[in-house]
C-alpha cells in the first residue's frame, strides 16, 4: 500500500462518506492517518466533552463542516440541571484559531451565548451554514450578529431552541446586498419581526428553497411571501388564524397554487379546520407534513386533509387523528417511511386518542415504514407481534405509553414478548424506546437478537440487574444506553466495564447505582468520565462526605480523551 | 377564605369522575405576560407527576401547556338539563366532553338517582335525552355531528316512559 501515491488514496477516501468508515481507514497505519486527516472535510464530534476542541481542530485542519453535540439526550426531558455543561464557546474558539476555513456548524443541546454567536459571525469569511438544534442560552442579538456580519451565509437553520426575545430586528440585519440564502428557519422564535423586511429578503434571495415562519407571521405576509417565492420546497407557515373567506384567505389559496415545488409543509399553529382547504391543492405533491402544533384539526378535518397526501413520506400529527385517522393514513399514504404521533393531551384529562389499533392500521398498510415515535395510552403483545410481522423494515422504534408501567390491557401480560417480536423481526433496528410494563425478559431479548441496536432508552423497565447484563454482554454496537427508574445496581454496571470504552455514553438516573459503585467504576476505567450529578435542592442537605452506599440520583458516563472537563459545574462530581 | 373553602366542598363539579378541576388564575388576568407567569402555579395536577415524563421536548411540552391554558380561559358552553319527575334541573358544560358517548353516561350519572324504578327496570331503554336547538325546535340528540350540536344546543331534557317509547335513543 505505501506503493500508492498519496493523490490516489486520498481520491480513493473522498469515496468514503461516513465518518466511522474514514475513523477506521485512518487507523490502518500511518501514511493514511495522515492522508485521511488532512482530506477530512466533515468532522462529527458526538460528545464534546470526549475530545478537546483544540485536538480535533489539530488533527483536521482543512476541516469545512463541523457538527457537535452536548447535553446527554435525558437534557431533552429537563432530567440534566440547567447548567450542567455543553458549552459551544470553546469549539467556536478552537475553530477560529485552528480552522478559519470553516463553513459549517451544527449544534445539538449546547449551550450558545451570544458572545460566541458573534465570535462566529466575526471569524470565519467563508462561513455559509449555522444550524442549532435543542440549543439554548442565545438571544435574538446573536442572531442580529449572524445576519450583519456572515456574507454569503446560505443557511440559517433554528430547530426548537430556547430564545431569548430582545425585541432587536435581527432579521432586518441581513444587509441589502444579501441574496445567498437558500434556508431559513426561524420558526422556534417567539418575537416579531419585521415583516416588510422579511418579503425583500425572500425575494432578493432567489435560491431560497426552505423557508420556515414562526408564529407571529400573519397569513397576510405569509401570501405575500409566497407570491415572490414560487419555488420553495419547504414551508413552515406562521400563524394560520384568517376568516376563510377573507381576501388574504383567497390570495393564499391562489399563491399556494403557484407553488408547485413545494413537497414539505409544517407550522399551522392556530389553524382553524376551515383554513385547511387552501393547501389541498399541494397536498398531491407532499412527502413531508408536520402537523404535531396543530391540535385545534381534529380527526374528521385531518382525514379529508390526509386522503389528498398520496406520495407521504413523513407525517408528524397529534393524537387527536385517533385511530380511525391512523387507518386513513394507512390506505391513503402507501410510500410513508416515518411516523410521528404526538400527545395532545398529557394531563390525562380526556379521553384516549390512539391505541394499538391505530398502531397496527399503519403496519399493515404501510409496509414501508422505517421510523416510528408513537405516544400511545396502551399497548398489546398482540399488536406489536403483528407490526412487527407486517413492518419488518424498521430502523427506529419508539413506543411510549403515557402511563408508566403499564401492562397489556388485554392479558395483563408484560409487554416482553410485544417488543421481543419487534427485535427479532427487524435486523437492522438501530434506535429503540421501551415502555409499558416490562420484565427482564425482554432484556434478554433485546440482547440476543438486536445485534445493529445503537440506542436504547429504558424506563420504568426490568426486575434485577440481570435485565442490564442482557443488555451490555449482548448488543454489540450498543452505542448509547440511557435508562431512568429502573432497579439496575453496581452489580450490573460492573458487570463488563470494558463496555463502556466501545460506546458513547450511558446515563442511569433513579436507579440502584451507589457512590461506591461509581467510583469503583471510575477507578477501573481511567479514560472513562464518571460524572455524579446530584439534584440542586438535595445538594444543600447532602453530607460533606455523603457514604459509598448512598444511591446516586443521576449518573454520566462516558469515554473521553480530554480527561475530567473544567467546566463542571458544582452540582457535577467527576469521579 | 376559609367561607370560600366550605362552599367548595359542597359545590357539585360537573367534571367528568377521577378528574381534577383545573384551577382557574384568581384575577382573571388576560394579558400574555400574565398567562405565562401564571403558568406553573395553575397547571392541574396529572394524576402520576412524574418528571421528565411523558418524554417530549420542553418546548412541545410548553406547547400543550399554552394551549391548556388558552383553552381553559374560555368560559364553558352550559346548558340546563332536565329530566321529567325531577325536582330540579341541573347544568352542563357540553364544553367538557368529547362526544355524545361522553355525554350520555354523564348523565346516566347524573339523573340514576331519580331514575323511577318501576317498569322495565333497564337502563338504558325508556328514556331518551332531546335538546332544544337555537331554532325553538326539539330534537333528538345523536343525529348530528357533535361539534355541530354543541353550537346549536340551548337545553335539554330527558324524556321518559310513554313520551320516549319508539324514540330510545342509542349511545
Amino acid at each position: 500500500m505505501t506503493y500508492f501515491p498519496e493523490e490516489v488514496v486520498e481520491h480513493i477516501f473522498d469515496f468514503l462518506s461516513s465518518h466511522r468508515d474514514r475513523n477506521i481507514v485512518s487507523t490502518v497505519c500511518k501514511a493514511w492517518y495522515r492522508v485521511e486527516r488532512l482530506s477530512r472535510r466533515i468532522v462529527f464530534v458526538g460528545n464534546c466533552y470526549a475530545v478537546r476542541p483544540g485536538r480535533v481542530m489539530a488533527r483536521f485542519p482543512g476541516m469545512k463542516c463541523l457538527s457537535v453535540k452536548g447535553k446527554p439526550h435525558f437534557a431533552d426531558f429537563n432530567l440534566v440541571p440547567h447548567d450542567w455543561g455543553g458549552f459551544a464557546l470553546p469549539w467556536i474558539e478552537a475553530a477560529a484559531r485552528g480552522c478559519p476555513g470553516l463553513e459549517e456548524l451544527r449544534l445539538k443541546r449546547m449551550v450558545v451565548s451570544d458572545e460566541s454567536l458573534e465570535l462566529l459571525a466575526r471569524s470565519f469569511p467563508n462561513f455559509k451554514a449555522l444550524v442549532l438544534v435543542s440549543c439554548e442560552g442565545f438571544t435574538t442579538d446573536g442572531l442580529a450578529a449572524i445576519a450583519t456580519h456572515c456574507r454569503g451565509l446560505r443557511e440559517l437553520d433554528l430547530q426548537e431552541n430556547e430564545v431569548e426575545d430582545h425585541g432587536r430586528q435581527w432579521l432586518s440585519c441581513f444587509p441589502d446586498s444579501c441574496t445567498s440564502l437558500e434556508s431559513l428557519n426561524f420558526a422556534c422564535l417567539k418575537g416579531e419581526v419585521n415583516a416588510g423586511a422579511l418579503e425583500r429578503l425572500v425575494a432578493r434571495c432567489v435560491n431560497l428553497r426552505s423557508l420556515k415562519l414562526n408564529r407571529a407571521i400573519s397569513v397576510e405576509s405569509l401570501a405575500r411571501i409566497l407570491a415572490r417565492t414560487p419555488h420553495l420546497v419547504e414551508l413552515g407557515t406562521g400563524s394560520f388564524t384568517v376568516e376563510h373567506r377573507a381576501e388574504a384567505y383567497q390570495r393564499l389559496i391562489h399563491a399556494f397554487r403557484k407553488c408547485k415545488s413545494l413537497k414539505s409543509l409544517s407550522g399551522f399553529w392556530d389553524v382553524a379546520p376551515r383554513c385547511l382547504q387552501s393547501i389541498y391543492s399541494i397536498c398531491p405533491n407532499l412527502t413531508v407534513l408536520n402537523l404535531s402544533y396543530a391540535p385545534a384539526i381534529q380527526g374528521a378535518d385531518l382525514v379529508k386533509l390526509i386522503r389528498h397526501c398520496f406520495k407521504l413520506q413523513k407525517l408528524w400529527v397529534l393524537d387527536c387523528i385517533g385511530d380511525k385517522g391512523l387507518a386513513v393514513v394507512a390506505s391513503t399514504c402507501q410510500e410513508l417511511q416515518e411516523l410521528r404521533v404526538f400527545p395532545s393531551d398529557i394531563y390525562g384529562t380526556g379521553t384516549a386518542a390512539v391505541t394499538e389499533e391505530g398502531l397496527v392500521a399503519i403496519s399493515s398498510g404501510c409496509s414501508k415504514l422505517n421510523s416510528l415515535l408513537y405516544f400511545c395510552h396502551q399497548m398489546t403483545n398482540a399488536a406489536l407481534i403483528t407490526v412487527a410481522k407486517n413492518c419488518p423494515h424498521f430502523t427506529r422504534f419508539r413506543l411510549c405509553i403515557l402511563d408508566p408501567g403499564k401492562p397489556d390491557p388485554d392479558t395483563n401480560q408484560p409487554l416482553d414478548e410485544g417488543f421481543g417480536a419487534i427485535v427479532r423481526s427487524c435486523k437492522d433496528l438501530r434506535r429503540l424506546s421501551l415502555s409499558g410494563l416490562l420484565t427482564d425478559k425482554v432484556f434478554l431479548y433485546i440482547g440476543e437478537y438486536a445485534a445493529r441496536l445503537e440506542m436504547l432508552s429504558i424506563a420504568f423497565a426490568g426486575d434485577s440487574d440481570k435485565g442490564m447484563v442482557y443488555v451490555l454482554n449482548g448488543c454489540k454496537n450498543l452505542r448509547k444506553l440511557e435508562i431512568r427508574d429502573s432497579p439496575f445496581g453496581d452489580a450490573a454496571l460492573l458487570v463488563n466495564v470494558g463496555k463502556y470504552e466501545t460506546m458513547r455514553s450511558l446515563w442511569m438516573s433513579s436507579c440502584d447505582v451507589t457512590l461506591g459503585g461509581c467510583k469503583a467504576l471510575a477507578a477501573k476505567m481511567p479514560r472513562l468520565n464518571v460524572e455524579v450529578i446530584n439534584d440542586r435542592d438535595e445538594s444543600d442537605e447532602m453530607e460533606e462526605n455523603p457514604s459509598d452506599m448512598h444511591k446516586v440520583e443521576k449518573m454520566y458516563v462516558y469515554r473521553t480523551l480530554a480527561g475530567a472537563r473544567n467546566d463542571a459545574p458544582e452540582f457535577v462530581e467527576i469521579l | 377564605m376559609e367561607d370560600l373553602d366550605n362552599l367548595k366542598a359542597t359545590e357539585l363539579t360537573l367534571g367528568l369522575p377521577g378528574t381534577d378541576a383545573p384551577e382557574k388564575p384568581s384575577p382573571a388576568s388576560t394579558t400574555g405576560a400574565n398567562k405565562r407567569a401564571n403558568e406553573e402555579c395553575c397547571l392541574p395536577v396529572a394524576k402520576k407527576q412524574v418528571v421528565g415524563w411523558p418524554p417530549l421536548r420542553s418546548y412541545r411540552m410548553n406547547s400543550i401547556r399554552i394551549r391548556k391554558m388558552e383553552a381553559e380561559d374560555n368560559t364553558g358552553i352550559y346548558v340546563k338539563v332536565g329530566m321529567d319527575g325531577a325536582p330540579y334541573l341541573r347544568k352542563v358544560d357540553l364544553g367538557v366532553y368529547t362526544g355524545y358517548k361522553e355525554l350520555t353516561e354523564a348523565l346516566n350519572d347524573m339523573f340514576k338517582c331519580f331514575s323511577l324504578g318501576g317498569a322495565e327496570g333497564h337502563e338504558e331503554s325508556g328514556y331518551a335525552i332531546t335538546y332544544e336547538d337555537k331554532d325553538g325546535d326539539w330534537m333528538l340528540v345523536g343525529d348530528v355531528p357533535w361539534e355541530m350540536f354543541i353550537s346549536s344546543c340551548k337545553r335539554m331534557r330527558i324524556m321518559k316512559g310513554s313520551e320516549a317509547r319508539g324514540l330510545s335513543s342509542s349511545t
